[in-house]
């Protein structure tokens, strides 16, 4: 992939802040919610990547983040997650499929006005994350075990400096 | 109204980075590097590829904003920037242009539209691979600001002179607003 440092910084910084920065919504939901969206958008490298990174502060396994993926309305996630993952999946498909009652529902469970604001930026985030990685033509290693086994690293490193390794 | 309770008044993405200016500041410094950064495209090229864009995502801050900056950006020749959104492939823009265009595109619907052939004909009409990836960058980028700007309902002005006026501000260049007074 070509490689430009001057606006890997700011992507940097951005994924570092959005994910990792002390919030409400826990390092793991953020994941999660990166996950949810990258499947969305069948993007190999960014699901594994980040699925992984939420499977290993959700304290489960890749294929429970993939039965999330699938169906987030059966797992056992709280109501709040789940009302903030359906406004995630809106996100997804364009920024006016976010409604009222999406929203609404959202507070009802306890969202907060911050963290729906940072589901939206989550999910757009990785809707812009999700189109360079693939549109560049990045390789991404096939084998799943390759992101499950960096995990853990990557949850101490974070996310500065990280794009291009 | 916004989904959120951001400063009343203010539109489109001013609104939102306002509200949350720690995410503000580098989505900010990421449109200045990419829009206005030293580059072989021209700023002009670049706010019009943004347009375009923001265009086919149907976000009309965006591609309104963003048109503006392209109109003052190519000044004289500021009827591309519409007839690129009219019919871009019936466009007075080069060849190279418009190779770029068909990449953001695809970049826009989904990253794996891209194939081997839309780089390779960009290639042989000179584009470069620096050229190629701020193109595939700018467009994945709003992707996400268009999706941003609209999943927050941020307010969307009507009135064409608004965006005219965000055009001239633009044209200099992308600075974080300051936070409004408490």
């Amino acid at each position: 992939m070509f490689y430009r440092p001057e606006t890997e910084a700011p992507l940097n910084a951005l994924a570092e802040f959005l994910l990792r920065e002390d919030n409400s919504l826990t390092r793991g939901e953020r994941e999660l919610i990166g996950t949810y969206v990258s499947y969305l958008n069948d993007c190999f490298f960014c699901q594994n990547v980040h699925g992984a990174v939420a499977g290993h502060y959700l304290n489960c396994s890749i294929d429970d983040i993939d039965a999330i993926k699938a169906d987030f309305t059966t797992a056992d996630i709280s109501p709040k997650m789940k009302a903030l993952l359906t406004i995630a999946g809106s996100v997804q498909k364009g920024g006016k499929n976010v409604t009222i009652e999406q929203v609404d529902a959202a507070r009802s469970e306890g969202a907060t006005d911050k963290e729906i604001h940072d589901t939206v930026l989550i999910a757009a985030s990785f809707c812009m994350f999700n189109r360079y990685v693939d549109g560049l033509g990045t390789w991404a290693p096939q084998d799943r075990s390759f992101y499950v086994n960096r995990a853990p690293q990557r949850a101490v490193e974070g996310y500065v400096g990280s794009i291009s390794k | 109204m916004a989904h959120i309770n951001v400063p009343e008044g203010v539109p489109g993405i001013r609104s939102l980075v306002m509200f949350r200016p720690e995410t503000g500041k580098p989505l900010y410094e990421l449109a200045q590097i990419l829009l206005r950064g030293e580059s072989t495209l021209s700023p002009a090229e670049r706010e019009l590829i943004a347009a375009y864009v923001s265009y086919r995502n149907n976000c009309t801050f965006c591609y309104s904003s963003h048109a503006a900056a392209a109109r003052c950006l190519y000044e004289d020749d500021a009827l591309i920037v519409d007839e690129v959104l009219r019919d871009m492939q019936e466009a007075p823009v080069s060849d190279k242009l418009k190779a770029l265009l068909n990449i953001a595109g695809k970049v826009q619907i989904l990253g794996t539209e891209v194939k081997q052939a839309d780089i390779d004909a960009a290639k042989n009409l000179g584009a470069t691979d620096r050229e190629l990836h701020d193109t595939v960058l700018i467009a994945a980028s709003f992707s996400m600001f268009n999706r941003y700007v609209d999943g927050l309902a941020s307010l969307t002005p009507t009135d064409p002179e608004a965006y005219a006026e965000m055009g001239v501000r633009m044209a200099k260049g992308y600075t974080l607003p300051p936070q409004p007074q408490q």
